[in-house]
């Protein structure tokens, strides 16, 4: 059982409905109560860092996500944005990240392009896998994922760094420490690549 | 590394998807879910879904299209067409889209995308420009409401403009060219090229994946899309929706 929260914050429809043909059971947690207990958590997001954060504080989900994740050791997928919010800081906001991966989130370095566009970041890019990782079974790395993001987690511990995507230079495009995962592309929107993660998160 | 984007764009008309030409003259080519269900299935790089009904009858977006588009796509998709305020916008992306598209509102206020991009990101903004050859000499101008209204702004002051706001990404559609599968005017977007940054879409003329792999080798890494190249196949333009499979766009990356 996955369970999507539901903050206002990103492609809750889209997730669902691909576990939904994978007939991969979830729920979607609309309140910090339907949290409590979760086996496994899913965190989206879309937009920027403050907005994002400040939404899943108002919304009350933070103590009971803080809980499951730290205490409980639930697993927990963030993706885009909610995998940024995983961080201790971002050079987009002010406002402290959930520091469940220590490391800060940076913005990508315009001056590493050699050529236009420059940023965001955005298309299909092939990723490298740093350490083995039953999330990354069975993907096509070249074929890899799609990215739509400005700003990357640069992870304090490169112990934590799970995949590297080049775009100018090298940043991590996935992370991990423990039971706590971060994807800054968008499975759900990433074809039999995207699905096969999913799929993956849920056998985890 | 980062790949072009070979982008089909879909035009909404009374619920139905039509194509074009140089906006005008539509042609029904099907249902959009339907449409974006072949398209999960040929694993197409992105969508764009732009609704040519919304400004000229001046209401705003069809949220529930919108959430219906988003639950089936298997890509990311930008969807444009009647957006004028930041709370449109949110609810765009809420609902699930990437990229939310403005054109005829940014043009008129263009700290709108500043405002939009406050609230989602603004790596999901998009500016729409529908342009129009003025002249020999004269540049290009921007038109909207389909294509209708010219607005007298000059596409090079418009681009000084958006790269102080910065978006997230430019479509450049070229409506003289719209629909006749006759090529794209690489002269109009070397001139987006070289006065931004930012990721660029072009949009207007594409006829065939010759056409496709020369704007790639031309910019290297790009948006590149089409309407009429993806909906019809033949001389006739018989309506058969279509995307170059997995071979043929390896070659077309030229990665």
């Amino acid at each position: 059982m996955i369970t999507i929260i539901d903050y206002g914050s990103g492609n809750i429809s889209a997730i669902a409905n691909i576990y939904e043909k994978l007939n991969v059971k979830y729920k979607i947690a609309k309140t910090a109560e339907d949290v409590v207990g979760a086996k496994k958590l899913f965190l989206p997001g879309v937009g920027a860092f403050d907005e994002t954060i400040s939404k899943l504080d108002d919304t009350g989900f933070r103590k009971v996500l803080d809980f499951e994740v730290l205490t409980n050791k639930t697993p927990i997928i963030g993706i885009c944005v909610g995998m940024q919010i995983l961080a201790e800081r971002s050079d987009e906001g002010t406002l402290p990240g959930l520091g469940y991966i220590k490391g800060h989130v940076k913005k990508l370095d315009e001056k590493s392009l050699k050529q236009k566009p420059y940023l965001p970041h955005l298309g299909w890019n092939s990723i490298e896998q740093k350490k083995n990782c039953q999330l990354f079974e069975e993907i096509d790395n070249e074929i890899g994922f799609y990215f739509l993001h400005t700003y990357y987690f640069q992870c304090e511990d490169n112990a934590d760094v799970l995949t590297t995507t080049i775009y100018g230079e090298s940043f991590a495009s996935a992370v991990n420490h423990d039971n706590v995962y971060g994807i800054q592309f968008h499975p759900e929107k990433s074809h039999q690549n995207g699905i096969k993660l999913l799929h993956n998160f849920a056998l985890l | 590394m980062l790949r072009s984007r070979i982008t089909p764009c879909l035009l909404v008309h009374k619920k139905g998807l039509v194509k074009t030409t140089e906006f005008k003259d539509s042609k029904y080519v099907g249902d959009p879910i339907n449409a974006v269900k072949i398209f999960n299935e040929k694993e197409v790089d992105e969508l764009m879904v732009l609704d040519i009904d919304a400004t000229v009858e001046g209401r705003g977006p069809d949220f529930n299209l919108i959430k219906n588009l988003a639950i089936e796509c298997r890509m990311p998709f930008c969807y444009g067409g009647g957006v004028t305020t930041v709370a449109e916008a949110k609810k765009i992306i809420s609902l699930g889209a990437e990229k939310v598209a403005v054109s005829a509102a940014a043009i008129s206020n263009p700290n709108l995308l500043l405002e939009i991009g406050t609230a989602v990101g603004v790596q999901s903004v998009v500016v729409v420009l529908d342009v129009k050859k003025k002249g020999f000499l004269g540049g290009y101008e921007i038109f909207t409401h389909n294509g209708r209204k010219a607005t007298g702004v000059k596409l090079k002051d418009f681009l000084h403009t958006i790269n102080k706001i910065g978006v997230g990404e430019l479509i450049i559609n070229s409506i003289d060219d719209d629909g006749k599968m006759k090529g794209y005017d690489f002269k109009l977007f070397d001139s987006v090229r070289d006065l931004t940054n930012m990721p660029m879409t072009i949009l207007g003329g594409a006829g065939s994946l010759v056409d496709i792999k020369s704007a790639i080798t031309r910019y290297k890494t790009i948006g590149v899309a089409a309407g009429s190249l993806f909906v019809f196949k033949g001389k006739y333009r018989a309506v058969l929706i279509n995307y170059p499979d997995r071979n043929e766009r390896k070659d077309l990356y030229q990665i």
